[in-house]
């Protein structure tokens, strides 16, 4: 599964350990997060996350 | 006034004596914008000043070299108090480039106009040397912008840290050592707690970075400049990213006709334990900053709400929406007010308290129109909960609730 980071902040969603503090069980892809799911560090939203190289 | 960091470094920046207001932040001791010039063969400025103080600089840059002297000026931070000054500064130094990371670039080009401005984007692990000098970058995102960055020169063990480890004080003295101790690290604590609070994790990840470094300095963009104390701050930056809570218990509330009054005192007779520090905040009468200041190190939180209008009393709803955005973490806490025919203010704060993931060890506690002696025994013995919890998790180094910032 891929990960992806947040432009604005750096933060690096790992599908492996999903997000837990905010209901998103270890591995979700990237893809399978909710519409509403926001950075956990900076609150963007997920049209912010590319792809990580 | 000794200005002089290191031979040939001075700080030339502005001191804000009569800032009180600093974007809603208490700034009770004034603040300092701090830019700092590294004369070599090849002058570089870091970082500028508030818009209204862009001339001083300009003048106090000019009382020390020749402004077409100045070669680079590094921008380790976007926002105002700090790059406020710059199209100022860039228009009066000819032969300047401006030196800041991609993110800080943009941000820049949002806020003014960059197009006449000579740009060296910088990455982490980047250098310029400026002849004897090196200036190093190390981004640091987070803490607190996305753009945020640290410039270090190893020759001289000194650290630009951009706002951490900074402090809002107004003062004519330039270094740690010069001033009372307590106050610069009350103050240090306010800015942590009001600024850096919510990026816990990246400091936590920052400070490891750093330990790297052989730091003999820093230089932070507000405040004193830590030259003696270096250990103390990194200690207290670490205790604060670690979110280690004191025996400490806070009973915070606003009332209308003290019915939550008399239950804010009654937690606190029960939470007034040996060992255990316990406090009542009366909210109209303490500050957004005060307030977000004792959270930070305090272990249980009683939090009370009179019911206005079905729900919370604004100045609650002021500070509770202020806490959950600073993400305090690792906390205990408790619900408790007044109500007449409807409920609402006690119910809303437990909404808080569970969505900043708090430990929330029993349902909120209320009481129509006068608690009777049955709830006011009832909070003193919360009250005596909280000490126990306090004690407990400061002495196992526990936190309630969310887990802490690991790196």
């Amino acid at each position: 599964m891929k990960k992806y980071v947040c432009e604005p902040c750096g933060y690096v969603y790992d599908p492996e350990e999903g997000d837990p503090e905010n209901g998103i069980d270890a591995g979700t892809p990237f893809e399978k997060l909710p519409d509403d799911w926001v950075c956990p560090v900076c609150g963007v939203g997920k049209d912010e996350f590319s792809l990580e190289e | 006034m000794n200005r002089t960091l290191r031979e040939n470094i001075d700080w030339v920046g502005h001191v804000d004596w009569t800032v009180r207001d600093f974007h809603g932040y208490d700034t009770a001791r004034g603040a300092t914008y701090n830019a700092y010039l590294v004369r070599d063969d090849q002058t570089a400025l870091i970082d500028a000043v508030k818009a209204p103080y862009a001339d001083e600089l300009l003048g106090s840059i000019a009382a020390l070299t020749d402004l077409s002297g100045v070669k680079f000026v590094v921008c380790n931070h976007a926002e105002p108090d700090h790059a406020g000054g710059l199209p100022r500064v860039m228009a009066a130094l000819p032969n300047a480039a401006l030196v800041c990371d991609k993110k800080c670039a943009t941000a820049l080009s949002q806020h003014h106009d960059t197009t006449g401005w000579k740009m060296r984007i910088v990455a982490t692990g980047d250098t310029i040397s400026l002849g004897r000098r090196t200036l190093q970058f190390l981004e640091t995102p987070m803490v607190h912008w996305p753009e945020s960055m640290f410039t270090y020169v190893p020759e001289e063990k000194l650290l630009f840290s951009m706002d951490a480890f900074g402090q809002h004080y107004a003062t004519s003295q330039r270094f740690d050592d010069e001033v009372p101790l307590g106050t610069v690290m009350e103050e240090a604590k306010i800015y942590y707690a009001n600024i850096v609070m919510p990026f816990g994790k990246q400091v936590a990840a920052l400070l490891k970075k750093t330990a790297g470094l052989d730091i003999g300095m820093i230089a932070p963009a507000h405040g004193v400049i830590w030259r003696k104390h270096i250990p103390v701050i990194l200690e207290a930056y670490q205790n604060w990213a670690d979110c280690r809570p004191k025996p400490k218990v806070l009973v915070i509330y606003d009332t209308m006709w003290d019915s939550t009054g008399r239950m804010a005192r009654a937690i606190l007779a029960g939470a007034s334990q040996p060992g255990v520090e316990a406090q009542l905040i009366h909210i109209r009468h303490s500050s957004l900053t005060r307030i977000a200041t004792e959270v930070l190190d305090a272990a249980a939180v009683a939090f009370g709400s009179s019911t206005l209008n079905q729900g919370l009393m604004p100045m609650a709803g002021a500070v509770l929406t202020y806490l959950k955005g600073l993400r305090p973490v690792g906390k205990v806490g408790f619900a408790f007010g007044s109500h007449g025919w409807s409920g609402g203010g006690p119910e809303a704060v437990n909404e808080y308290l569970r969505a900043m993931k708090w430990e929330v060890p029993r349902e909120p506690l209320k009481a129509q129109y006068r608690p009777t002696p049955n709830v006011l025994d009832e909070c003193r013995a919360v009250g005596g909960m909280l000490a126990e919890k306090a004690r407990e998790m400061a002495a196992d180094r526990k936190v309630g609730g969310r887990q802490c910032n690991e790196p």
